[in-house]
């Protein structure tokens, strides 16, 4: 942790921007912010070079937005891949001067979400119709509807959620080389502490994650079935897709980092309790608000509608007893 | 045997290819959805050209007339012209609910 003092009375936040920082190796990122203070923000940045994840990048651009741009440091941009952080809108997010080394060419993929802010129904409606064309994904057919479907979730819980002011920070990128599209989405709300406190008592913040990745649990209701808005099940759903994909997801709120690990050849099967799945927790200074990223692997998603039937499995799974041989089913016309 | 009046709600009309906006679901809900039920009429909800839905629009939708109007809701609401993930998505919905009440 880096704490700087320019005077007696004035701290720094820092944020250091590493070499890498994805999903998987994130973990140096999040050890090396210091959020314990506020008045000057300084931004320093690896000198060689910078390849990181969007949620890296939506975390930083939350963190700059509570700043004036004048009380923003940021050190110049030495590293050639730095022109990264300028076409994912950084610096103009954050209302600075980049001082980036300009590449003229464009990158071969060049399939990126840039910085976004979204407030509303329709700032978002707006970005999910911008997303295709965006990321490229006329051709993806297979992919498009759970990308939506994650981004519309992920975006939603921040809007109903989150207390936010600022609203929800997202943005993607496809990576040409792993063929996969990484999201973030950032908001420095309430955090899921606060947020399930409404309806639970809920003790940590670890609790909360565990709370808020369990099926059925949403912080506006207790009851069964949560409320006529609310079901609980989005960010269960989402860590499903990415549990059946055998990729990443993250999810950071208060003092704790959940990391959802790459399944492997680990068994399919879905866990109702996130603590059952093979993860990682890590400590971190406090992120006042909550900050999700997820990467699909395009070659490994299945349509997704059979993500979907996997998911019913396991819920099918879960409700055991003879109350599940008296279950309607749906009645579909053509 | 009289048949029981009809009406149909076109959900593309109100919410677009991508089914996702819970405030539009909100106002299917108790604007139209809601109302007929309670008239006893029989609800079909069109799908056609809508390619996809969330989990979180079709509970907003349809979870608390689940709720109300527990097994009948089977008999009086039917669903048409879905894709095969909308079918998957209020099959989740469904299941979900029936748990809970």
């Amino acid at each position: 942790m880096i704490f700087t003092k320019i005077s007696s009375k004035i701290k720094e936040m820092k944020l250091h921007i590493p070499n890498s920082a994805f999903l998987g190796n994130i973990n140096t990122f999040l050890s090396r912010l210091d959020l314990s203070d506020n008045g000057i923000l300084d931004i320093t940045i690896n000198k060689s070079w910078i390849s990181i994840h969007p949620l890296v990048i939506s975390m930083i651009a939350a963190l700059g937005k509570q700043f004036r741009p004048e009380s923003i440091k940021c050190e110049k941009v030495l590293a050639r891949s730095g022109h990264y952080l300028v076409r994912m809108g950084l610096f103009n997010f954050l209302g600075i001067k980049s001082e980036a080394p300009v590449i003229e060419e464009h990158e071969p993929s060049g399939r990126i979400i840039p910085l976004t802010l979204i407030k509303n129904s329709s700032d978002l409606k707006d970005f999910l119709d911008n997303l295709v064309p965006l990321l490229h994904l006329q051709n993806e057919s297979k992919n498009v509807q759970a990308i939506q479907h994650i981004f519309s979730e992920l975006i939603r819980n921040v809007l109903e959620h989150s207390q936010s002011g600022q609203g929800a920070i997202v943005c993607a990128q496809y990576f040409k080389k792993s063929n996969k599209i990484s999201i973030g989405v950032a908001d420095i709300g309430i955090g899921l502490k606060k947020s399930l406190s409404q309806s639970y008592s809920v003790q940590d913040d670890r609790e909360a994650i565990k709370l808020a990745l369990t099926p059925g649990v949403t912080g506006t209701t207790k009851k069964p079935g949560g409320s006529p808005q609310n079901a609980g099940f989005g960010l269960f759903l989402i860590k499903s897709i990415a549990h059946v994909n055998s990729d990443f997801f993250v999810i950071i709120s208060g003092n704790k980092m959940y990391k959802l690990l790459q399944r492997g050849k680990a068994n399919l099967e879905l866990k109702g309790n996130p603590f059952d799945d093979r993860h990682s927790i890590m400590d971190i200074e406090t992120w006042k608000g909550t900050a999700v990223g997820v990467d699909i692997s395009i070659n490994q998603t299945q349509e997704f509608n059979n993500l979907l039937r996997a998911i019913h499995k396991f819920y099918s799974h879960e409700v055991k007893g003879q109350k599940k041989e008296h279950y309607k089913k749906p009645k579909f016309i053509s | 045997m009289n048949k029981k009046p009809e009406i149909i709600i076109n959900i593309y009309d109100y919410a677009g290819s991508f089914a996702e906006n819970k405030d539009v679901a909100r106002t299917i809900r108790e604007k139209y959805l809601f109302p007929a039920l309670k008239e006893g009429k029989h609800v079909i909800l069109d799908y056609s050209k809508v390619d996809s839905t969330t989990q979180s629009f079709t509970h907003a939708l349809i979870s608390s007339a689940i709720k109300n109007f527990k097994e009948d809701f089977f008999n009086i609401v039917s669903f048409k012209s879905c894709t095969e993930t909308v079918r998957d998505i209020i099959g989740i919905v469904t299941e979900y609910m029936q748990k809970h009440i």
